[in-house]
């Protein structure tokens, strides 16, 4: 195991002291927001301890990272494969355009998360939060799940304006008994039935054993299914899934 | 300009593609601290800025001369200097005046002479003018800024000062000194302009009479806005878009009244959509502000910090185009565009939130706000 100290070093020189160490596991303390941290990592693990920086594991390529603290803004930006598990929350456009692996964030996620997310295949993003979301969750999703557990919240809807705007593939799960405001006319919504209970049990069981949540309780609970609104235009025009 | 500096170009002219960065801090108690926690907190978002410019504000620094206004100017040659002392002691008493001391640093280079005067206007004058002491100063500012080449006011407020120059921030406090200052509040900016090249008078903060504003991002509207402040006595004569939301702010706040609440549902407005979905009151209320201000709505990304007499303000665009992020331990509250900038001087905060956008975080002194952070927040808990 590799550990690096981290406190007020330039970003690019411990990056670059990710890249070359041989070691499989790699511990960062005191983390000051230092960005790119594992940016296209593969076949490792990574981590960080304190506050990671913006665009935390960028074009991450099957590495799993581990933060103990907060993220900043634009966690797993294009990331294709792998893990990213936060033990705390994230700022601004987590998951941006997200293509593969899976973010799973105990806590809550600002703006504009799951912005753009795709799938192709058997590439199929999931994106976890325990508790809510900002406005704008899921803009313009192509692909991929997106899961808001509205823990803490007493059933009251864990996401801000204007969610699944442009939406026009993949699926949005919300664990709340009120329907947010404002939903875009490119959404439909329906409440979750037996086989949507079925899929978010499995997609569930890793998130819940990570951070020790009792996942029956959380099935316990109603849930709505976000998905495009096949009578608008926007997946005719823009994809074929 | 005179001739002593180079051409300056001016908003659009030029387009640097690019960030910025800001912070700031606040004591409700009114416990007085050095700038020293604005410049830790501003150097760890060094990648922010590209040392095209840097600035604080420091309040309640000047207790000494609380009941003068405080002009920091920037001379570009000893014309501008001798034209603007004379334009000075027409309107004012001086009751002190010297340079503003700097220290060298090799990255500060080519600064303007720059001079801090203690003033109060004239009250002959004052009454004449038939103005209160505000606005008299406001206009005499302005018409500084405005009619003498090569000199501008950048600080013009009571028991606050501006200290800005072309560089990082965290150089820009090492050369103005800032640990001998003490303030009950701090704002900090890290400068990556985007349109215009970095000059002196471009720094942030931009202000008028003790407001002061940072700001991070870029004023799509910013022409429509300035033809609009125009209309009302103000000059936007520094080269760069966010000057504009300093004025904007004054005539709205202190000129027509408006709390800060409303002046953020005046240029931080809600959509139209969002306004229909509030009760009868707030929509009522929020449509009469739209209207009546229409032409002050700020429209593009940008997140701010207001600094005033006794309190701090953060506003976010109603889309959250930039980030921001703010927090409370006792007394203090942070606010900063990236939560590595709070940890590095709190390590441990009560707690941490992510302002909404088009919401303000208002944090005021106790003794003369209510001293909390407004609601409209979304929490974190992961502390």
């Amino acid at each position: 195991m590799k550990h690096i100290v981290v406190k007020s070093r330039d970003y690019q020189e411990v990056n670059q002291e990710i890249r070359s160490t041989k070691d499989k596991n790699i511990v960062l303390s005191e983390v000051f927001g230092q960005r790119y941290l594992g940016s296209s990592l593969k076949d490792r693990e990574l981590t960080i301890e304190g506050t990671a920086g913006n665009a935390l594991g960028c074009f991450l390529d099957g590495g799993i990272i581990t933060v103990h603290g907060n993220a900043q803004d634009a966690t797993g930006d294009t990331m294709n494969d792998g893990k990213i598990v936060i033990h705390g929350s994230c700022g601004d456009g987590t998951g941006l355009a997200m293509r593969g692996g899976a973010i799973y964030i105990r806590d809550s996620s600002g703006y504009r998360s799951g912005i753009h997310m795709k799938a192709y295949e058997d590439k199929q993003p999931l994106l976890i939060i325990g508790e809510r979301a900002g406005s704008f969750l899921g803009e313009y999703q192509a692909g991929g799940t997106i899961i808001v557990l509205g823990r803490n919240q007493a059933g009251k809807s864990p996401v801000g304006y204007f969610c699944g705007t442009g939406m026009h593939g993949g699926t949005i799960y919300l664990r709340c008994d009120t329907l947010p405001v404002s939903l875009p006319p490119q959404v439909a919504v329906r409440d979750a039935d037996e086989a949507d209970m079925q899929v978010l049990g499995g997609l569930l069981e890793e998130y819940c054993s990570l951070f020790a949540f009792d996942k029956t309780e959380l099935l316990a609970s109603h849930f709505f299914v976000l998905q495009p609104n096949s009578a608008t235009p926007y997946k005719m025009l823009y994809t074929h899934v | 300009m005179d001739g002593y500096h180079q051409h300056q170009y001016l908003e659009g002219e030029v387009r640097i593609p690019s960030g910025c960065a800001i912070s700031g801090i606040i004591d409700r108690s009114g416990k007085r601290f050095s700038g020293s926690d604005a410049i830790t907190s501003i150097s760890v978002m060094h990648d922010r800025s590209n040392g095209l410019g840097g600035g604080f504000a420091g309040y309640g620094i000047y207790p000494e001369y609380e009941d003068f206004t405080a002009l920091h100017i920037f001379y570009y040659g000893s014309e501008a200097k001798r034209k603007t002392e004379e334009f000075l002691e027409e309107h004012f008493d001086l009751i002190n005046l010297s340079k503003i001391p700097t220290e060298k640093h090799r990255a500060i280079t080519d600064e303007p002479l720059i001079w801090r005067y203690f003033v109060m206007p004239l009250p002959t004058k004052l009454a004449s003018s038939q103005l209160d002491e505000d606005e008299y100063t406001a206009r005499c500012v302005i018409r500084i800024n405005k009619e003498i080449d090569g000199s501008y006011v950048f600080s013009s407020g009571k028991n606050m000062g501006v200290f800005k120059a072309v560089g990082y921030p965290e150089d820009v406090g090492a050369f103005y000194r800032l640990d001998d200052y003490k303030g009950y509040s701090w704002t900090v900016h890290g400068r990556y302009p985007t349109n215009t090249p970095g000059w002196w008078g471009g720094a942030h903060p931009f202000s008028l009479l003790s407001y002061s504003v940072v700001h991070n991002g870029e004023i799509s509207s910013y022409d429509a806005n300035r033809r609009f402040i125009e209309m009302y006595g103000y000059a936007c004569t520094l080269k760069t878009d966010t000057e504009v939301i300093t004025y904007m702010i004054d005539y709205l706040h202190r000129r027509q009244g408006l709390t800060l609440e409303e002046v953020s549902s005046v240029i931080a407005a809600p959509f139209w959509s969002t306004i229909e979905c509030k009760d009868e009151e707030e929509r009522n209320a929020l449509t009469y502000l739209r209207n009546t201000f229409a032409s002050m709505l700020i429209t593009g990304p940008f997140s701010i910090i207001l600094g005033y007499n006794g309190g701090l303000m953060a506003l976010n665009d109603r889309l959250k185009l930039r980030s921001m992020v703010a927090a409370e331990k006792g007394d203090k509250i942070f606010i900063a565009s990236e939560e590595a900038a709070i940890r590095i001087i709190e390590p441990n905060p009560d707690r941490l939130w992510y302002p909404i956008g088009g919401k303000p975080v208002i944090a005021e002194l106790y003794t003369t706000g209510q001293g909390g952070a407004h609601g409209h927040q979304l929490p974190v808990s992961g502390l």
